[in-house]
């Protein structure tokens, strides 16, 4: 007999059960969550639309979860009878959101720790784990893909025991894709997870843990309430900013909105106030009443804060505004996204933006060039750095143009990430030696079974964001796994290395590298320049330098021949039509000084092969 | 394989001209080309619009060819009015024009002598392979009017004249220089084409050295071009032979400038060296200084007044065209004078004369005076007006045009 559901607004805390599903990509959480949206009858079969809850094209091509959907659910538990009302929240899927992750945990009791049974823990599973243990969240074990021939469901029990510091035997086993043992899952939830607690009696608070910009409706906004209640045509307050909205429409999600008279404690729910830009309903803001507002912000708020940057800059410098336009379009909902208008003498007029990782970063760029019909070139991408002067000025490098170049320099400070890595033993020695490369340092090492390991390092964020995923990947035939979050500042020597050709400094190619990666850097672009630069009437010399110190030189040679040595006796037209097309490919050159860049040659300078890890959940 | 035609706008069947071109005709010289469009056997190289007689089938006969060219010089004359000049010099070119017997080639030259009239020095030339002719082939040619013979040399060395595809023995074109020496041929060139794959320095001065010898008084080297569809390019691009490279054409340049010029051929235009001014080619002259012509055969262009036409290329469709008593063209282009520029910017930059700065814009005369700095361009030309390529500019004439066109 399915659960009778409890009215929204009207639920006895004690009968919700809040939880999230921390898997790794592909390890089965749609296939998972689907199959609890069937079970519950929320989607009934019919209707289920694989894999229902994730949304965006751009996701499922990636396979990642970008925005997160949010669902509440009735189950009548077989264990002792009771209906129950679930809200599965769902948590953003790669590694440059932990701090939307971190909100999202805090708004659950509970977490579902879904490992693929013939795979193992990843590391970013096994950071969010920690998140959802940092939140004091009750971790429930689940093995998925038990039906495959593949899966070692005994051998990943021992291995997640041992990580969480349970029994083998606590470790569900279950087949999303057939549904067995899903359930029983649901069932432990009802058990396991406690109920939310909190006030019903005193003013409103509710934790904003999502906030995503929808074209008919504005932004809505997911929150879990904690004291009180939020009802339609209330005033709401935000207490990070004291901006105050009426909200036009309170819901939950089931899957699709549904409009109610209220969220109480404990329920999670969205929020419409007709607000068109998400920074105006910011992740981990406190939501209180506005007449009545709460005095206490619930902690954990923090600001989205830029850690990589690069330039964007149109390919067709005519695209300049719809470049503007598109940025703008995409910032409505991306907290994060920052920009602001850049003139470069190589690229022309782009954009300096601001990302919260590399995969940001690439996504960003992915939906400018695929929604909007954009072809752009991206800069290298560079972390922030604080550059103190002698004279104790200080400033903060966003871009590499910006560096203080020949000012007595006092001290510098980069990004430092706390990062982990999960690997099968045999390549700890690959791993240390690509690590102390990047000026690692090592901080633990644990066996997490006998044959695979987790090593824990501080690293430079500049250093992981210059190919490290790469070479991690390939000097573990792609077995490890990685994961990071920001941990502070180290003080560095850093150096700005000049690219100049034909003695004038390309702005597009000057990187911010440590005193002894700068030679590496300086003649890795020469001589990728030597050959994507064609040759031209006369040499072009190519240096890298520190300020007018030359680190490194290539040259290209001067072409020798440009010119049509065959009669074509009275065929001028012909003659006329190959000049014509040469002049034309001239037009898609960018002129550095005399000397002809193809746009083509920018691209495949700038191209880096490095990518971070795609996804994390 | 052939190469296209360019695409344009339509012909009239008539092939009439408009008022503005007609005009044009004023003060220039005119000339006569007359395309030949057969040959032996096909060379990998050449993608010059020509046929073998197995290529033909039996559309077109090479006996019936020169009444065909006739009644395109008769349908010229309708087209260009009575006070066309006469005509100062007439080109036959192909393929192989000397495939045809002499007879026709000089009844095709007496229809336009006898049409246009011929200017008492007119400069009459043909192209021939030197395996084509012979002692009395050539003193035909002679009695028949021609002054100037071109031959096609290419090399003096066995194993590239075989790369080429070219069936003469190397020692062939001396003798044929000889033998239209004493058939009364004044003017002789000799086409050579260097860079050829397996070619050496040592090959080529073996070429230029044996050329010289020779004695012509004109000669025309052009670096090996692989032109697309040819045979060269499929065996380029399947790897089985090295494409030439540049800077080794370019090396082969200087060799043949120097050579010639220490034997006394003095360069006019980038690919053409002559021993004394008489001996340079009128007909080629008045294709790169924006004269008139009327090109008659298969494929052939012509220039009157800024239209420029080309003809059907297939010779059975040429022959069906004048058969109906229509024009053989297959389109033409008026020119813009933003293409005339081009045109003037891009012949006249590769002549020894060079381009005359006092007739275009100021910009010009700065982008020269760069040209100087570069080591591109002569300093007292360009201080007396003139852009005149040195010798390293000549290696660079497309570039130096392609800037000049970016400040004009
Ligand atoms: N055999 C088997 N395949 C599964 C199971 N659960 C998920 N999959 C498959 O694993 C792949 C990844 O699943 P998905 O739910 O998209 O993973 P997500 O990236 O974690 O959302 C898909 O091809 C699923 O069909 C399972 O229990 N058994
Ligand atoms: C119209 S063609 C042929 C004339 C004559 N049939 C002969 O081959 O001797 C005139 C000249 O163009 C040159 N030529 C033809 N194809 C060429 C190519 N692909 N590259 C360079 N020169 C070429 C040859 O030197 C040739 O003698
Ligand atoms: S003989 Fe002359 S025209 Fe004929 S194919 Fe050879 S190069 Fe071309
Ligand atoms: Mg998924």
């Amino acid at each position: 007999m399915p659960a009778i559901p409890s009215p929204p607004g009207d639920t006895p805390p004690g009968r919700i059960r809040n939880f999230s599903i921390i898997a790794h990509i592909d390890h089965g959480k749609s296939t998972l969550a689907d199959q609890m949206l069937r079970l519950t009858g929320v989607v009934d079969a019919r209707q289920a639309r694989a894999q229902y809850l994730d949304r965006m094209d751009i996701e499922r091509e990636r396979g990642i979860t970008i925005k997160s959907q949010n669902v509440r659910m009735p189950w009548r538990s077989k264990a002792d009878g009771t209906d129950y009302t679930l809200h599965m929240i769902d948590t953003p899927g790669h590694v440059d959101f932990t701090y939307e992750v971190s909100r999202s945990l805090a708004a659950c009791e509970g977490a579902v720790l879904l490992v693929d049974a013939a795979q193992g823990i990843e590391a970013q599973t096994l950071a969010n784990l920690y998140l959802a243990l940092e939140n004091d969240l009750q971790i429930i074990p689940v093995l998925n893909k038990i039906d495959l021939p593949a899966a070692q469901p005994d051998l990943y029990a021992a291995e997640l025991a041992h990580i969480i510091g349970c029994e083998p035997d606590d470790v569900l086993r279950v087949s999303a894709k057939t549904g067995q043992g899903v359930e029983e899952l649901l069932d432990v939830i009802c058990r396991v997870v406690p109920a939310p607690v909190g006030d019903a009696d005193v003013q409103a608070r509710a934790m904003i843990f999502d906030s995503v910009y929808d074209i008919y409706r504005g932004v809505i906004t997911y929150v879990r309430v904690i004291d009180g209640k939020i009802t339609p045509r209330q005033k709401i307050k935000m207490m990070s900013t004291g901006a105050t909205h009426e909200l036009l429409e309170v819901g939950v999600i089931s899957p699709e909105p549904v409009p109610s008279q209220g969220l109480g404690v404990g329920e999670v729910g969205y929020l419409i106030t007709g607000v068109k830009d998400v920074r105006q309903s910011k992740v981990g803001d406190t939501v209180t009443d506005a007449a009545k507002p709460a005095t206490q912000a619930l902690g954990g708020y923090r600001d989205p804060n830029p850690m990589v940057y690069s330039g964007l800059f149109p390919i067709d410098g005519s695209d300049f505004p719809l470049l503007r336009d598109a940025l703008d379009r995409l910032r409505l909902n991306d907290a994060a996204l920052v920009y602001e208008p850049e003139s470069s003498g190589a690229l022309g007029f782009g954009f300096r933006c601001g990302f919260l990782g590399l995969l940001h970063l690439e996504i960003t760029r992915d939906r400018l060039e695929r929604e909007f019909g954009l072809d752009l070139i991206s800069t290298a991408p560079n972390v922030v750095n604080r550059v103190v002067l002698e004279d104790g000025r200080e400033f903060v490098v966003t871009n590499p143009s910006d560096w203080p170049s020949g000012q007595k320099i006092a001290e510098i400070h980069e990004p430092v990430v706390k990062a982990m890595v999960i690997a099968p033993s045999e390549y700890i020695g690959a791993i240390m030696e690509l690590c102390q490369n990047r000026r690692g340092n090592l901080m633990g090492m644990d066996y997490l079974s006998e044959t695979r390991v987790e090593l824990r390092y501080t690293l430079p964020l500049g250093e992981i964001i210059f190919d490290f995923f790469d070479a991690l990947k390939s000097r573990t035939r792609g077995y490890a796994s990685l994961d990071y979050e920001e941990a502070g500042e180290q003080a560095a020597e850093l150096v700005k290395v000049d690219i100049l050709l034909q003695g004038e400094p390309v702005d597009a190619f000057s990187a911010i590298v440590h005193k002894d990666k700068a030679y590496a850097y300086g003649t890795m672009m020469t001589t990728k320049l030597r050959e994507l630069i064609p040759r031209q009437q006369f040499e072009v010399p190519i240096q890298a330098a520190i300020g007018s110190r030359v680190i490194a030189r290539e040259s290209i040679r001067a072409i020798r021949k440009d010119v049509l040595a065959k009669c074509y006796g009275g065929d001028i037209t012909r003659k006329r039509k190959l000049l014509e097309k040469q002049k034309e490919g001239k037009k898609r050159m960018k002129m550095v000084g005399r000397v002809e860049v193809p746009q083509e040659a920018f691209i495949a300078a700038l191209s880096t092969s490095e990518s971070p890890e795609s996804a994390k959940k | 394989m052939a190469s296209a035609l360019p695409v344009g706008d339509p012909a009239p069947a008539d092939g009439r001209l408009g008022e503005s071109a007609l005009l044009g005709l004023r003060g220039h010289p005119l000339g006569f080309y007359v395309h030949v469009p057969f040959c032996a056997s096909r060379c990998g190289y050449c993608d010059f619009n020509t046929y073998t007689a197995e290529e033909l089938g039996n559309g077109v006969s090479r006996g019936s060819y020169a009444d065909t060219v006739l009644a395109e010089i008769r349908l010229a004359r309708n087209v260009l009015p009575a006070s066309a000049p006469t005509v100062s010099t007439v080109f036959f070119g192909g393929g192989t024009p000397t495939l045809l017997p002499a007879e026709h080639l000089g009844l095709i030259l007496r229809e336009i002598g006898e049409q246009f009239g011929l200017a008492p020095d007119a400069e009459v030339t043909t192209e021939a392979n030197p395996e084509s002719v012979t002692p009395a082939y050539l003193s035909r040619l002679r009695e028949a009017g021609f002054t100037r013979i071109s031959l096609g040399m290419q090399s003096a060395v066995p194993h590239v004249l075989s790369v080429l595809d070219r069936t003469h023995r190397p020692s062939r074109a001396l003798e044929a220089v000889a033998e239209a020496r004493a058939a009364g041929f004044e003017h002789v060139n000799l086409d050579l084409i260097y860079g050829t794959p397996g070619e050496t320095d040592a090959d080529w001065q073996q070429s230029l050295d044996t050329a010289i010898a020779a004695g012509p008084d004109h000669l025309s080297a052009y670096a090996l071009i692989v032109e697309d569809g040819t045979a060269l390019a499929r065996k380029v691009n399947s790897g089985a032979i090295a494409a030439p490279d540049d800077d080794v054409l370019a090396d082969r340049y200087l060799q043949a400038d120097d050579t010639l010029a220490a034997q006394g051929f003095r360069w006019y235009e980038v690919s053409n060296w002559a021993r004394s001014s008489a001996a340079e080619s009128r007909h080629n002259r008045l294709y790169w200084s924006g004269a008139n012509w009327w090109g008659a055969g298969p494929g052939a262009h012509s220039h009157v007044g800024g239209v420029r036409w080309w003809n059907v290329k297939h010779p059975t469709r040429y022959t069906a065209a004048l058969d109906a008593g229509r024009s053989p063209a297959a389109g033409r282009e008026t020119l813009s004078r933003r293409a005339m520029l081009t045109e003037r910017l891009m012949l006249e930059v590769r002549m020894r004369d060079g381009l005359d700065l006092a007739t275009l814009p100021e910009s010009a005369s700065r982008q020269a005076e760069q040209c100087v700095t570069w080591g591109l361009a002569d300093r007292g030309a360009v201080y007396n007006g003139r852009l005149v390529l040195t010798q390293r500019g000549r290696l660079l004439a497309d570039a130096v045009v392609r800037d000049l066109l970016d400040v004009l």
